[in-house]
């Protein structure tokens, strides 16, 4: 692939004005798909979950799941939308393998949501309301893999295969009205928009919300307009940008490959493009003119739905707290400076502080065991940090620490012997015999023990040279196999080096 | 045995549940009629011998045990093959699907299973529904037992072939113009088209699903509301199915049988259903049966629905338009034939193209095309719109005449069967051919055919249709079962008893084969 010519982001900006738009998929996490009642489950054996309906056989026909419905609804609530009155399903017909029945049962003139917005804030403090045009509900297609290409591709592939797994999953689609005045900022809003509906769809538990397994996907809209004019320039619609940091990278690409083509006398192309993270590059996909006819028409195998509005009102008293109001409540409660704080949120560890917390630990401790050790054993095991330990088995490490009887270096072997399932973090500290020594009497022998034994050292204490200390706080901790509260036993030894005959 | 074959349903399951006969006998006998006949009429593209004569064993099995069964338990159906039946091909009359055999049983056809009926298997017919002869089968032409030269009608007109021919008492059709009605009529037999939404379409390959619906063919009124039955009622799997709890159509009928029930029942006659395009004879038999009506105490009323005359350019317009998406999926990837492109690279696209080129025949490929140019941008609203906005007008075109009247009747097709040929190099001529059905689709009304005597001058059946308002369903059977009781007591025997006899014919034409 020929890499295309970038003008410098600055530059481009200079020149041009970006014009965004987003399109987000949200996979929903019901039990079973949209309108059939397979198992909606990501890592089954292909082809597994499936049935005349969703393999798209002949005489199969549609189920709603009602469970979809409510989650849509929810979604669009939290995103500020109106919930239509009436709503449809319709048919979207265009032939692909990867769709069974070569329709995709999508909504058209009736979305179930419709005009919303949410404020997103930028690092820096800008505030940037994003109106939402629509969100309706749609099935989303197989999983083709191309077989026998060198790139996995299909250009250049023997064959493709199709597992239809995933076809006939529940979607919701939110689509953004444009973005204008984003400056040089249209990046990080890309970022932080979609940063933000993926974690309402978390907060409110209708989405998995795992981007690395396509649970949220993006479809970045990009346009350039030359400063000054009022003419919108002509948009690219780069594909399934499926990383936070990709739709960054993938809305800066697409400003400055833009750039440069216009600067240069040349025209965008009304196309999709492909994001390839490898190489942070788009390329050309499909031509896509907005006389693309899907030959829409309103499904007639399932019923128009009219959500009573009491139903909307008893789902919108299930919202939770929005995530932005969210963290700005948790950041000023818990005491945080902004770098801690972002360290939580970035780690995907809000709810896991915030359990801990609420089990009785102090903020900072559980932090800093979250993102420390936790995230650290996590890293190393690939796995995700919260399911390593729970809230009410850390918050008891937390108060074991507090309490004097381990140290950190303890806590630390407690932990592992917590995650390996040996029990509470009290029934490892009996059963690997871990309490920190704190019988004075035991310190204080093996403090003297290694004063007189070290004439020269106790002498420079003496002498007020007190960091020569160490030396024997470390004889100690080695005595005492690390058992004893090094803050303590830095007391003691000052205290005896005054004392000792 | 042969006798058992002439029997209605009802009579036959008298004497499977007093034990007089067997459920494999009445099978074996409808067997044995189906290879005497059927080389010749063609209404069977599948005929399931050893399993059907295997599941009449376990009704029996069960009855000797003891069980109590539905009456129909036992008694011989054959099965439209629009409907999913997991051990016999289901090929909608198509190339497209020669030989496939689905994984799952149409929720009718789970019913009918379970009810104990005996499929002896799968009748011919259009291709996807698509005609009104079944002449668009990819399999061959089924004859009209009345006259080996004329069509039988369509789309079913092997489901109403098999009956009238005496091969099956009952059968299940679909009907999304007319297909369950207009065959009915032609072939002397019985068929209804219930309310849209009385009878799971789950499992029905789709031709407009806004309109199809599934329903029974039989010789009887009674038979029929027998069937309807068995297969109405609600069903999870088909959202557009209806959850209202439906009275029994089998006592419906019953109820048309007594003395008086016609007595004051509110007949209207439909004015635009009438006159020009009419066959002369069935006009004729139309008005002698209303006549009878009147005898019986009906009352009758010319009723206007003046909508009714845009019914066949809307239903044009909405058929193939849901077809052409409903087709979509016969894309050579998961299920039915797959033929690889004589030239160029087998890429998914060329494959398709091809498979679709070879496995659609010229009716589905001209309504695929109709309904994909509906639907396209620029020309919905024109299309597709307007002809929704038809609909609605022909609803209350129902809606009012029905504020009248009990029941519409008209005759169930403008002409007695045509010869083979005869329109099919005309499509509209084929599609005027479902005038009179058309309406009771889009408007989602129950209808039903009942036949009411030959046509003088060509001696063939003619059918009265009956509609009722939607979810009236039982007042079709209430008033079929009662005209069909006063024109057998007027002509002292059935309708079907009448028509020729059909000589068995020779499986080859000589030792050597077919020459």
């Amino acid at each position: 692939m020929a890499r295309a010519e970038l003008m410098d982001f600055d530059e481009a900006l200079e020149l041009f004005e970006p014009v965004l738009g987003f399109e987000v998929h949200v996979e929903l996490n019901t039990k079973t798909k949209m309108f059939c009642g397979c198992a909606n489950e990501f890592g089954s054996g292909a082809n597994t979950n499936t049935c005349p309906t969703c393999l798209g056989l002949p005489g199969g026909l549609p189920q709603v799941n009602k469970k979809a419905i409510e989650s849509s609804i929810r979604l669009g609530l939290a995103l500020g939308c109106e919930i239509a009155e009436h709503s449809r399903f319709a048919r979207k017909n265009y032939f692909y393998p990867d769709t069974a029945k070569n329709f995709q049962t999508s909504q058209y003139d009736d979305p179930i949501c419709h005009d919303g917005s949410i404020t997103i804030e930028l690092e820096s403090g800008r505030l940037v309301t994003v109106e939402i045009e629509r969100a309706h509900m749609e099935d989303d297609a197989g999983k083709l893999t191309h077989m026998g290409g060198a790139t996995g591709r299909i250009q250049g592939a023997d064959y493709s295969l199709v597992d239809y797994n995933r076809g006939g999953v529940p979607l919701v689609e939110i689509v953004t009205q444009m973005i204008e005045g984003a400056e040089h900022d249209a990046p990080e809003i890309g970022k932080t928009y979609v940063a933000a509906i993926r974690e309402i769809a978390k907060a409110l538990g209708v989405s998995n919300a795992r981007m690395e397994e396509g649970n949220v996907r993006c479809d970045a809209n990009v346009s350039l307009r030359v400063r000054g004019s009022n003419v919108l320039g002509t948009r690219t619609e780069t594909k399934n940008v499926n990383s936070l940091r990709s739709v960054e990278r993938a809305v800066r690409y697409e400003i400055q490959r833009q750039a440069a083509v216009l600067h240069a006398g040349g025209t965008i192309t009304q196309e999709t493009r492909h994001w390839h993270e490898d190489t942070g590059m788009t390329s050309a996909g499909r031509p896509k003119s907005d006389a693309d006819d899907y030959r829409y028409f309103p499904e007639p195998d399932l019923l128009p739905m009219a959500p009573s509005r009491e139903w909307v009102d008893e789902l919108r008293l299930t919202l939770p707290e929005a995530p932005a109001a969210r963290r700005k409540r948790l950041q000023a409660v818990w005491g945080f400076v902004n770098l801690e704080f972002q360290d939580v949120v970035n780690s995907d560890l809000l709810d896991a502080v915030e359990a801990t917390v609420a089990a009785g630990a102090s903020a900072q401790a559980a932090r800093k065991w979250w993102t420390g050790e936790i995230a650290r054993l996590a890293n190393a095991a690939g796995v995700v940090a919260d399911s390593l330990v729970t809230p009410v088995q850390l918050a008891a490490l937390i108060e074991l620490v507090e309490a004097g009887t381990l140290t950190d270096r303890l806590a630390r072997q407690v932990l592992e012997g917590v995650i390996a399932g040996e029990g509470t973090p009290a029934e490892v500290v009996d059963s690997r015999g871990l309490a920190v020594v704190s019988d004075d009497g035991a310190l204080i022998a093996a403090i003297d023990a290694a004063l007189l034994g070290q004439p020269d050292v106790l002498a420079k204490i003496r002498d007020g040279k007190v960091q020569a200390a160490g030396a024997v706080i470390g004889a100690v901790m080695k005595a005492m196999r690390g058992q004893a509260d090094a803050a303590r036993v830095r007391e003691l030894v000052l205290e005896r080096a005054a004392t000792i005959e | 045995m042969t006798y058992l074959t002439k029997l209605s349903a009802a009579a036959l399951s008298e004497l499977l549940v007093a034990k007089e006969v067997s459920a494999v006998e009445a099978t074996r006998a409808h067997l044995d009629h189906i290879t005497a006949v059927d080389t010749d009429l063609h209404a069977f593209l599948h005929v399931a011998g050893d399993a059907a004569l295997q599941a009449a064993a376990r009704i029996d099995a069960r009855r000797a045990a003891g069980e109590t069964l539905n009456p129909l338990a036992g008694v011989p159906i054959a099965i439209k093959d629009v409907l999913a039946t997991h051990d016999m091909p289901t090929t909608a009359g198509s190339k497209i699907l020669e030989g496939w055999v689905p994984p799952y049983d149409a929720t009718v056809v789970a019913r009918l299973r379970s009810a104990g009926l005996v499929p002896l298997g799968k009748t011919n017919m259009d291709e996807f529904a698509m005609g009104s002869s079944t002449e668009h089968s990819a399999y061959g032409v089924t004859r009209n037992p009345w006259d080996r030269g004329r069509i039988p009608g369509g789309s079913g007109g092997g489901a109403a072939a098999a009956v009238a021919s005496f091969q099956a008492p009952l059968a299940l059709g679909s009907d999304t113009g007319g297909s369950i009605r207009q065959p009915a009529a032609v072939t002397g037999s019985v068929g209804v088209k219930p309310t849209y939404g009385g009878v799971s379409r789950y499992g029905a390959i789709a031709l407009a699903s806004s309109l199809d619906q599934v329903g029974p063919v039989s010789r009887t009124v009674y038979d029929a509301a027998l069937l309807h039955d068995v297969i109405g009622g609600h069903d999870p799997l088909d959202s557009t199915s209806l959850t209202d709890s439906w009275p029994s159509m089998a006592a419906a009928a019953q109820a048309g049988l007594t003395d008086g029930a016609l007595k004051g029942v509110r007949v209207g006659v439909i004015k635009e259903l009438s006159g020009d395009g009419f066959q002369a004879g069935v006009t004729q038999r139309f008005t002698e049966t209303l006549a009878l009506l009147v005898a019986a105490g009906a009352e009758i009323t010319e009723v206007s629905a003046p909508n009714f005359e845009y019914a066949v350019a809307a239903y044009y317009l909405i058929l193939p338009a849901e077809a052409s998406s409903n087709l979509a999926r016969f894309d050579s990837v998961r299920f039915g034939i797959r033929v690889n492109p004589e030239s160029g690279s087998l890429t998914s696209e060329h494959v398709m193209s091809a498979t679709r080129e070879a496995g659609f025949g010229a009716e589905v490929k001209r309504r695929i095309i109709l309904g994909t140019y509906a639907l396209s941008a620029g020309y919905y609203d024109a299309y597709y719109g307007s002809a929704q906005k038809v609909r609605t007008l022909i609803q209350r075109d129902f809606a009012t005449a029905f504020s009248q009247v009990d029941v519409l009747v008209s005759p169930s097709a403008p002409t007695t069967a045509f010869k083979f040929g005869e329109k099919l190099a005309d499509p509209m001529a084929m599609y005027i051919n479902d005038v009179t059905t058309i309406p009771a689709n889009l408007a989602g009304v129950p209808g039903m055919s009942i036949p009411i005597g030959l046509a003088p001058e060509d001696g063939l059946p003619v059918g009265l249709q009956i509609m009722a308002p939607a979810k009236a369903d039982a007042r079709l059977y209430t008033v079929g079962a009662a005209i069909e009781q006063l024109l057998e007591a007027r002509w002292g025997h059935t309708m079907l008893s009448q028509a020729p006899a059909l000589t068995p014919t020779e499986m080859f034409a000589s030792e050597e084969g077919a020459v």
